[in-house]
């Protein structure tokens, strides 16, 4: 039976409950929210603060800054409430009062009061503005009411400019009253407020009064309150979604709204994204803002770029995303991505050229229109459109060295010269033609400009010397006339060709740089797993492709911020840079020279890893002063997203590595349970039964007595042995051998490994050759000689005949030793890994758990030695070992010659 | 009457170990007090005046180094300390603290009363070391012409190795740490620098031992120091 009631998406009510979780645990924003100045935003949010401090749990409430401009009934809520003493910053000769971050953070009370949301900090200080200083408060888990005015708004900066002319500089993005937890509108009737002004209750700074004047009229004045209050139901209706959507209320807005709005460099721009946040507001739908970039538009001017540049920023800041994209065609650019990511609407600024320029260069307002199709189209309108500098002949001019004027000066001056011999003495009669494929020459190698001057010097020198009259500028025939248009005419087409298609590969040229590097950096980090290796190769192709020093930094176990590569590999950071880096480490956010926060510093710090709790973070300080062109950003931003994700893939590569090391363990120790299990109960039971008979059966006979007896012995030797192996292999795979490393003869220690196995050699033969002159050995006399013991057993046990052999000689800076069998050789199961754990040959003879070669290779392995087994020439098996061999110190004479 | 019997005084907290040692030590002629702690075996060893000490390191209270030093204090008994195998910087500190011998667990009877025969040798006819020649598993040396003949052919030594080899002999079956060696032989001042010693303990067997790599004298105890066999038959 289906159920008939709609119930809540049990992914909803997770995703729910973790949302209503993180809400609880992070720091509450309130603002206090007006629509003028001198609504009461500052005295309302003290009486708010007092009640919560003398309420019976009183809460920890520091002032962090309030302007109270002297006023009586303001002060006297001052009292009694903790005031963080402001920080003294030298501007111009001025010292200017600015709120003390630091201090605050350091002192961490449960909710700090800070006045002015939309205010500018002093130069110097860690970020430009002070909304910035609260989204730190926040992060650092306090609690924080403020007070802001609707004028401050960005996405209605311009509307407020709109009602009342007055254009306000200091806005704050509307993320940051989006991540408001409440918003609290102190309201008050327009009159009332003009009263307040003409009784002088409402402070301005001496600089604003004029434009008070033109501010505080009624009709303004109410329109900015309804824009205040709809503000304010916005962002209750936001509350009341997310209140349907938590309660399992039905979306009534059919979903999969998206926008787009086509940015450019002009200043209408500004205005467009500002309508298309406003738009994706009220539609809540996502939006994206893209530029496009076209050949022709490669070569935009600087200032153009910067625009351009303030733009994104703008409407990144508004919580747009923003795309880049490029093609030869604006429109058919932006229609082909805006039809692959279903975008619903796009917002376009209206064309303020003159008609004659779309006829000729095409509209990209009627691109855009004619293939939308399904896509809503919004003209809107640009009202400040300034003049623009994009015009291609600008640009050119710029790129154009002197040489090239004289060049084709020059080439004109010689066609003049060889036109004169072929007419004069050849009587060629049509010398223009030579003219013009001097023109276009020109045009084709020297640029545009260069191709005009030449044009318009070979109509000159063509008229002058060859048209009659001959020898002035004067024209008898107007025929000419058509041959000098002609040849204006092909130099500029010519030279508009050929610049367009230098530009083009030029950006093609950087294009394929930018991909080049990245493609480079996915290459390299690509083998990499461990963290150091990839932050080096990073620091290394950061500092080439972006022309400066870069270094990588982390933090260490202790919490501080370490340098972990850099290239070149002395470039260091002091400690004002480091604290740059800091920042950007622990808030997740670009810092440094050419962002918002510390733009004092020198070096660009940018946070490498997941977006929330980046890994490690770059710094770049670039060689040239200039800052990163708008292009050369996006690219670092691409670089370093991809520089992140490697690094976050060797941090998870280690964890992975950790994991099957566990894994490995497990493993290990399930195989030792099973050693365990047989081969400490097969002596223990031997034991057990030979000693149960000798106490329980007394009437034994001598013989049997004596081979009881054997056999307790037997049992025990065999379980000191497993037991020893067993503790040898757990120390040195726990690295709890610490190398006891002394000088050593090898003779010594072979003589008593030898003396170890003196009963079980008793009946074989061995040959043992030690090279005279074999060095002193640095090495833990102990374990070599466990090492060689294990190897004698080895043979021992699998090689039962034939005489064994150690060799020991010196070998280029090591010394070999070798110790060989005439036995079967390694079986095959054996062969690729002898000295794993657990792993015996299928012909073992007698106990053993197969430890014994896993302990020699790792002891040769602690000796940074090594061990290889091979197949003996003539039969058997060979044991290679191979010890470094150091400096000896010289033998001490004895201090004195003493009777002995 | 049990009490003519030397005294063996045994230090060690294990149940089963200090059963074997009183079994296999009465049988073979000794008494056995037992101390299951190092202030009660310090106490003991003041009361029954025992003939050997067998110490073990690892005890509950005090440490058996601790013991040695401070049993050193009042008594020249001899002690053979009993440790575990891989202990053997705490062999050799317990030795270098006046420790005779030691015995790495496991050990076998006959390995045990060997021990103690040396030691009660050495504590009873100190007299051999005044003998001018001194004759060991075909070893003889002359202390006083400074000569040595190996099963009958002289061997020619350096003064320095003469000098070890007088020494190793003088305590033969005892074990010698490095540390004593370079403090007898080379004098103060030449702590940790073990590499002398050994450098002349390989030439010497080379010059004692028929083959220097299976040595039958001169015999190295493994982390230790080095002990010349007194007997042939000893294991």
């Amino acid at each position: 039976m289906s159920d008939p009631v709609p119930r809540p998406d049990p992914d909803a009510v997770l995703k729910r409950v973790q949302h209503e979780e993180a809400r609880a645990a992070r720091a509450k924003l309130k603002i206090f929210f007006g629509f003028a100045p001198g609504v009461g935003k500052t005295y309302r949010m003290l009486q708010v603060a007092r009640d919560l401090v003398i309420e019976e749990k009183p809460v920890d409430v520091v002032v962090g800054l309030v302007e109270t401009h002297s006023r009586f009934d303001t002060e006297a809520l001052l009292l009694g409430l903790e005031i963080l003493p402001r920080r003294a910053v030298a501007y111009r000769g001025r010292t200017l009062d600015e709120f003390d971050l630091d201090g605050a953070l350091a002192r961490r009370p449960r909710l700090l009061l800070l006045d002015e949301l939309a205010h500018t900090n002093a130069p110097g200080s860690r970020h430009a503005k002070r909304w910035q200083d609260v989204l730190e408060l926040l992060d650092a888990g306090i609690d924080v009411f403020t007070t802001v005015n609707i004028q401050h708004v960005e996405s209605l900066n311009d509307v407020v400019a709109q009602i009342t002319g007055v254009q306000v500089r200091e806005t704050i993005p509307d993320s940051i009253l989006e991540r408001a937890d409440e918003i609290e509108l102190v309201d008050i009737a327009p009159e009332e407020l003009l009263a307040r002004l003409r009784e002088g209750k409402v402070y301005l700074p001496e600089q604003a009064r004029r434009a008070a004047d033109q501010f505080f009229r009624h009709g303004n004045l109410l329109a900015l309150r309804e824009l205040a209050l709809r503000r304010i139901a916005q962002h209750v209706d936001d509350d009341v979604r997310e209140f349907r959507e938590q309660h399992g209320v039905v979306e009534t807005w059919p979903a999969g709204e998206r926008i787009l709005v086509c940015v450019g460099p002009a200043p209408s721009s500004a205005r467009l994204i500002r309508s298309a946040c406003r738009m994706a507001a009220g539609l809540r739908a996502p939006w994206v803002a893209s530029y496009v970039d076209t050949p022709a538009l490669g070569g935009m001017s600087e200032p153009d770029r910067v625009r351009l540049e303030a733009h994104l920023r703008l409407a990144e800041s508004l919580g747009a995303t923003i795309v880049r994209l490029s093609g030869t065609r604006v429109g058919e650019a932006l229609l082909d991505w805006a039809r692959k990511q279903n975008v619903t609407r796009i917002v376009i600024g209206k064309p303020t050229h003159s008609r004659l320029r779309d006829r000729l260069r095409g509209s990209l307002l009627d691109d855009v229109v004619r293939g939308s199709g399904e896509i809503d189209v919004l003209v809107i309108s640009g009202d400040d459109d300034g003049p623009r500098n994009e015009s291609p002949e600008h640009t050119l001019q710029d790129a154009v060295p002197a040489k090239s004027w004289w060049l084709a000066t020059a080439l004109i001056a010689g066609t003049t010269a060889i036109a004169a011999i072929l007419h004069r003495w050849l009587h060629v009669p049509d010398v223009e033609m030579l003219y013009l494929l001097a023109v276009m020459t020109a045009a084709v190698f020297l640029g545009r400009g260069p191709s005009l001057l030449a044009a318009a010097l070979g109509v000159a020198a063509y008229d002058f010397f060859f048209v009659t009259p001959v020898l002035t500028f004067r024209v008898a025939d107007v025929r000419f006339l058509m041959t000098f248009a002609m040849m204006f005419g092909v130099s500029f087409l010519l030279s508009e060709l050929a610049t367009r298609l230098r530009r083009q590969e030029r950006d093609a040229r950087a294009r394929e740089e930018r991909t080049a590097a990245l493609v480079a950096l996915s290459s390299e980090l690509g083998s990499v797993v461990a963290l150091p290796d990839a932050a080096l190769r990073v620091a290394r192709l950061a500092a080439r492709t972006f022309d400066a020093s870069a270094a990588v930094l982390a933090l260490d176990a202790s919490g501080k911020l370490e340098r972990i590569a850099a290239h070149p590999a002395n470039a260091g950071l002091d400690s004002n840079e480091l604290a740059v880096s800091r920042w950007a480490l622990e808030n997740a956010r670009m810092a440094g020279a050419g962002t918002d926060t510390l733009p004092g510093a020198r070096s660009l710090a940018i946070p490498l890893g997941p977006t929330r709790e980046p890994i490690a973070v770059l710094a770049l300080i670039r060689n040239a002063a200039a800052p990163l062109g708008a292009d050369q950003r996006g690219f670092l931003l691409a670089f370093c997203r991809q520089a992140a994700i490697a690094l976050e893939r060797t941090v998870l590569a280690e964890r992975a590595g950790a994991a099957s090391v566990r894994a490995r363990t497990e493993a290990m120790r399930s195989s030792l349970l099973a050693a365990v299990s047989h081969d400490l109960r097969t002596p223990l039971a031997a034991i057990t039964g030979a000693a149960t008979s000798l106490r329980n059966v007394s009437e034994l006979g001598a013989g049997s007595q004596r081979e009881l007896i054997e056999t307790i012995c037997d049992g025990a030797e065999r379980l000191e042995r497993l037991v020893t192996n067993l503790l040898s292999m757990t120390r040195l795979e726990s690295g709890a051998v610490a190398l006891r490393r002394e000088w050593v003869p090898l003779d010594e220690i072979v003589g008593s490994a030898l003396t170890a196995l003196d009963k079980v050699l008793a009946h074989r033969e061995l040959r043992a050759v030690l090279d005279p002159d074999l060095p002193l050995l640095a090495v833990d006399p102990i374990l070599i000689e466990q090492l060689l013991v294990n190897l004698l057993e080895n043979a021992l046990r699998y090689a039962p005949e034939g005489a064994l052999e150690i060799r020991a000689k010196r070998c280029d800076g090591e010394v070999e030793i070798t110790v060989a069998d005439r036995g079967p050789g390694l079986p095959p199961e054996v062969r690729a890994r002898p000295f794993e754990k657990f792993v015996r040959g299928a012909g073992a003879r007698g106990p053993g758990v197969g430890l014994g070669l896993a302990i020699c290779h790792g002891i040769a392995t602690a000796h940074a030695g090594s061990i290889v087994a091979e197949p003996r020439a003539g039969g058997g098996t060979l044991f290679r070992v191979r010890i470094p061999a150091g400096e000896a110190p010289p033998l001490a004479a004895p201090a004195e010659d003493r009777a002995p | 009457m049990t009490s003519d019997l030397p005294v063996v005084l045994v230090i060690e907290d294990e149940l089963a170990v200090r059963r074997f040692l009183r079994v296999s030590l009465s049988a073979h002629g000794f008494r056995v007090v037992e101390a299951e702690s190092g202030e009660t075996g310090l106490s003991l060893a003041a009361a029954n005046n025992p003939a050997v000490v067998l110490l073990d390191l690892g005890l509950p209270d005090i440490d058996g180094v601790s013991v040695t030093r401070r049993l050193r204090e009042w008594s020249r008994v001899p002690v053979i300390v009993i440790s575990a195998r891989g202990r053997e910087d705490d062999k050799v500190t317990a030795l270098d603290a006046g420790a005779d011998d030691y015995l790495t667990k496991p050990f076998g009877v006959n390995e045990l009363l060997a021990r103690i025969r040396v030691a009660l040798r050495h504590a009873h006819g100190s007299a051999s070391a005044d003998d001018a020649t001194l004759q060991l598993s075909g070893l003889c040396i002359d202390l006083a012409r400074r000569t040595v003949s190996v099963d009958g052919r002289e061997a020619h030594l350096t003064p320095l190795e003469f000098r070890i080899l007088a020494l190793l002999a003088r305590n033969a079956g005892k074990v010698l740490t490095h540390r004593q060696i370079l403090n007898e032989v080379w004098g103060p001042g030449h702590a940790g620098e073990n590499h002398n010693v050994r450098v002349h303990v390989a030439e010497l067997r080379k010059k004692l031992e028929a083959d220097s790599t299976r040595p039958r004298r001169l015999m190295t105890e493994p982390g230790v120091g080095y002990r010349l066999r007194d007997r042939e038959d000893e294991s």
